[in-house]
């Protein structure tokens, strides 16, 4: 391992720590300022963590150690996600430990262990929440593999430093296989991260929520690990997305001053990504649970026509 | 003298242990402390001492050995090489932890009494073991038809329930026609020559028409011992009925035998290769696949939804073989070799998690006399030993990342994702599709999993009685431990088991996955490159851990670590109990509604008049009503036809047979 590289996947991990509020921040402003409200500042994740983490954790009598364990487990996942996606560089000398399949493997546990901790304490909200969160995630996945398949197969590799790296230096062209795939992406993207067509992240409303039901009896610490961890997670999915569809600004190996220049590329990227999606959230309505389904199979398909195409056209 | 043994000589002194065991239970047919203490840990160590035994036979000559038993002028022949070996190794490993669990399962009670369980235990282990090494037709079918006969008593161990009883004959039934369809595959194989050795059977080369209707033989044949789609309906049936270490050796091993059967004729006996037999397989793997894990989801029964999701991983098995075989067919030796590692990492992976999946069953089944899933519930705060090795078993059966599951998974994915470069379009269209199906195929795996683990020991207790309940006793433990402890240790280390199945594949298809398996990387497994592809499991526990430890640490330094104990928020709903959780029918709901065109379902809803209501639904299997009861139908029909002959006269039956004799005459005039 180089320094250069140590120093990469550093800055990796730091970067996605203390950007990740911020996205979240940002994305909820760009939301409030679209639907005329003045809205919170983007700071406000940051406030939240701090006051959540000062807070005492209240636990439910009954809970089991699987219920603490798991607000850690799902931040431990996500900080490994946002630990291999190239999201400065592609000299990550943590990249070879999981590769693609491996990332939506990652993604996985963290989904499975969030679910068990809702049924943990056996209230109705939870194990609803728990059925729908699988729900969702066992459609989402095979969609989010098969976009993954798309990419490898252009680019000959399933590691994602090297995907990143081969779709960066191909000539600029249009590839319809990518069209396809960053499509049912985007589409992956707002299920897995609860946004608005699938789930709404500022619901309370009982019988509509998917991720606030998974974390109704989390509070103080625990609470706000889980909710950094999704803030995480939002972070992942966009860099994923930025890395594979706009790969451009990304550093690679003994390039120090790239990796600097880096920083602002990624910051820009994400601040239009973050009013895109916000736009899309306030533009779209929430969707009835059982089309939820329908919209996940629609990404399912279309990532696969992505790889059609592929083959059809080979590009 | 000793020292000149071969392995193969160590491999009969474990059958015969076991068999001497068989017959010291039959002695103490009652004494249960001594066949619970002292026997089946005795075939324990028996299974441990397998394993050694053929260690040492990876990548070295075959042994052989001729018994002298059998008929006259046809002895049966034996052979120890690297395939038999890997699924030698796989009995001994996950027998080992079985027969630990069952010193502490089988009590005194109803049925059959534990000396003779004992006995047919051993005997089922025995056979298997002489499945895989037979190598001649006639020894293999006699292996066969004994594992049959053995673990069909064993299902019926408790043959006082009529259920129990129907569950027996339809897997007697559905293993006797597998049973001729492979013996009628033999009857091919040997093209004529009338000698029955696997040698010969290797050494004759069929034309492509007569070798096809041998592979189709071995497919129907072996899939109906493994559960291929259609002739999967024993399967339900038979895991619930049986004990479960019984079940678990069945699901865990048995159902490998099948697989080793399918590998042995179609890359060692067979010479010609034709590609749309893979295709064959993959598609009917699929099928198999995606049917299996949809029932998985809705089943209200645990061994029922274990059962299911068996018929699950068989499928996998069988579509990653469809695939080594079209790659074989073209002469593409990596692809195959990784196309196969991925099958026997998952043979492997599938026999340790489901057994102890199975095993964790006996033991809530022991501790609450519950399997129907709307009856448990909250048993992590009572067993916690059990709960939380089965959800070892739980993460690598949903295939996550770092258990075993997961190691062949991801092989199986890559073997798909290599495959560009097939001569055929058609097929090279084809095949990443069949790669989105087995994502779609993980991901409900692990839907069917949450749902296991989560209505059996997460939640508040749906009985009341659940709140006795005790944990599982030391030897139930220690088994479950085995077992578990190899989940982790192949999905951490995944090149100790390529080191081993690398000298298979050599043998098989004449190449391996060699480079992973080198020292220099044993850190990492990458098929072909780390750029290509690559997954360090180690590295990605590590990754996990630091980031759990470090943010506990933080959290500790910067805040505190105060907490307190309150009843459940539930959004302020202040009156909630156990009845208010999601069912295991509740939990498969969103499941039958979207595959709904997968179930026959008869739903019975209350009326708002009802003055008791009840809500009643029931999942039934379209091939019952397609497949299995027509052909039932038409039997009891031909079964009438030929009753009719049957006046119950003597005179009439005189009338037969002399009509029989003059027809006899006067075929033998002409």
């Amino acid at each position: 391992m180089s320094i250069s590289g140590f120093f990469s996947q550093l800055l990796a991990i730091v970067m996605a720590l203390v950007l990740a509020p911020l996205l979240m921040g940002w994305v909820n402003q760009w939301r409030a300022w679209l639907q005329n409200k003045s809205g919170p500042g983007v700071l406000q994740p940051y406030r939240m963590l701090h006051k959540l983490f000062h807070k005492e954790s209240v636990l439910a009598e009954d809970a089991s150690s699987l219920f603490r364990m798991a607000p850690y487990m799902v931040f431990g996942c996500m900080v490994l996600a946002c630990a291999i996606i190239p999201t400065l560089s592609t000299d990550l000398p943590l990249s070879p430990a999981a590769d693609a399949i491996a990332l939506v493997g990652l993604f996985a546990v963290a989904r499975v262990f969030i679910s068990l901790a809702a049924m943990d304490i056996g209230t109705a909200f939870g194990s609803m929440g728990a059925r729908r969160e699988m729900l969702i995630g066992f459609l989402a996945e095979p969609a989010l593999l098969s976009v993954f398949f798309t990419t490898s197969l252009i680019s000959h590799s399933t590691a994602l430093t090297s995907m990143v790296e081969y779709l960066a230096h191909k000539e600029f062209a249009i590839y319809p296989s990518l069209a396809f795939a960053g499509l049912a992406f985007s589409m992956v993207s707002f299920a897995e991260n609860a946004r608005v067509p699938v789930d709404n992240p500022a619901t309370h409303l009982e019988l509509t929520m998917i991720h606030e039901a998974l974390i109704l009896e989390y509070s103080g610490r625990h609470l706000a690990l889980i909710e950094w961890a999704a803030a995480l997670k939002l972070f992942a999915y966009s860099c994923i997305g930025l890395a594979l569809f706009f790969p451009w600004g990304i550093a690679e190996a003994e390039a120090p001053l790239a990796l600097i220049l880096a920083i602002p590329a990624l910051v820009f990227k994400l601040a239009i990504g973050g009013f895109l999606l916000a736009l899309i959230e306030t533009l779209s309505a929430k969707m009835r649970i059982f089309r939820v389904p329908e919209f996940l199979a629609t990404a399912f398909l279309l990532a696969v026509i992505g790889m059609l195409v592929h083959f059809l056209l080979g590009a | 003298m000793m020292l000149n043994w071969l392995s193969i000589d160590y491999v009969l002194l474990v059958i015969a242990l076991w068999l001497g065991i068989g017959v010291a239970g039959v002695f103490a047919l009652r004494r249960f402390r001594f066949v619970a203490r002292v026997l089946f840990p005795l075939g324990g160590v028996g299974c441990l001492a397998l394993a050694g035994a053929v260690l040492p036979m990876f990548g070295s000559t075959p042994d052989i050995a001729i018994l002298p038993l059998g008929l006259p002028q046809l002895p049966f022949h034996l052979r120890l090489d690297g395939l038999s070996a890997f699924f030698l190794v796989l009995i001994g490993a996950v027998g080992a932890g079985i027969s630990m669990f069952a010193a502490g399962y089988f009590r005194n009670g109803a049925g059959t009494p534990p000396g003779l369980l004992c006995l047919e235990y051993h005997v089922f282990l025995a056979s298997m073991v002489l499945v895989v090494l037979a190598d001649d037709a006639y020894a293999f079918m006699v292996a066969w038809e004994t594992m049959a006969l053995s673990s069909f008593f064993l299902v019926t161990a408790n043959h006082k329930l009529p259920e129990v009883r129907q569950a027996g004959f339809l897997y007697l039934l559905i293993a006797h026609v597998g049973a001729i369809a492979i013996l009628l595959c033999f009857g091919v194989l040997q093209a004529n020559s009338g000698d029955y050795t696997f040698a010969n059977m290797r050494a004759q080369s069929l034309s492509p028409a007569w070798a096809s209707i041998a592979f189709i033989l071995a497919v129907l044949g072996f899939g109906a011992k493994a559960g291929m789609l259609p002739l999967h309906v024993w399967l339900p049936e038979a895991h619930p009925a049986a004990p479960s270490p019984v079940s678990a050796l069945m699901s865990g091993v048995m159902l490998k035998t099948a697989i080793y059967g399918l590998l042995r004729i179609s890359f060692d006996l067979l010479d010609v290769h034709v590609w749309w037999w893979g295709g064959l397989l993959l598609a009917l793997g699929l099928a198999t696949a995606v049917f299996g894990v949809v029932f998985a989801t809705v089943q209200t029964d645990m061994k029922r939804l274990l059962a299911y999701s068996s018929i699950e991983n068989i499928g996998l098995l069988l579509a990653g073989i469809g695939l080594a075989l079209i790659f074989h067919a073209y002469r593409m030796s990596a692809l195959t070799a990784l196309a196969l590692t991925a099958v026997l990492y998952h043979a492997v992976s599938h026999a340790f998690f489901k057994s102890v999946l199975f095993l964790g069953t006996g033991s809530v089944l022991h501790a609450t006399g519950e399997r129907n899933l709307g009856r448990l519930g909250g048993l992590i705060r009572y067993m916690p030993w059990t709960a939380w090795l089965v959800l070892v078993g739980v993460f690598a059966s949903s295939g996550l990342p770092p258990f075993s599951g997961f190691v062949a998974e991801w092989l199986l994915l890559q073997s798909f994702l290599f495959t560009p470069g097939l001569p055929d379009s058609f097929l090279n269209m084809f095949i990443p599709i069949v790669a989105a199906v087995i994502a779609l195929v993980a991901a409900l795996a692990g839907y069917a999993m949450v749902k296991f683990f989560g209505v059996i020991f997460l939640g508040q207790p749906r009985e009341e009685k659940l709140k006795q309940a005790r944990d599982a006793g030391f030897w139930e433990k220690g088994g479950m431990l085995w077992l578990a402890g190899w989940c982790i240790v192949l999905g951490l280390f995944p090149n100790l088991l390529i080191r081993l199945i690398d000298p298979v594949t050599v043998s098989l298809v004449g190449a391996g996955l060699g480079r992973s398996t080198t020292e220099s990387n044993w850190l990492f497994l990458a098929p072909s490159s780390i750029e290509r592809a690559s997954f360090a499991p180690l590295l990605f526990l590590l990754g996990i851990t630091a980031g759990c430890l470090i943010a506990f640490a933080l959290v500790r330094v910067f805040y505190h670590g105060r907490l307190r104990r309150s009843p459940p928020w539930d959004c302020g709903h202040p009156w909630q109990n156990a009845r208010m959780q999601d069912t295991a029918e509740g939990f498969g709901q969103p499941i039958r509604q979207i595959f709904s065109p997968f179930f026959r379902l008869k739903r019975h809803l209350p009326t708002p008049a009802d003055s008791a209501p009840s809500y009643h639904v029931e999942v039934s299997d379209h091939f019952w009503h397609w497949l299995y009861l027509p052909v039932a139908r038409g039997i009891e029909f031909l079964a009438a036809l030929v009753g009719r002959l049957q006046q119950g006269r003597i005179s009439i039956y005189l009338l037969y047979s002399f009509l029989t004799l003059l027809f006899m005459l006067f075929l033998v005039q002409r």
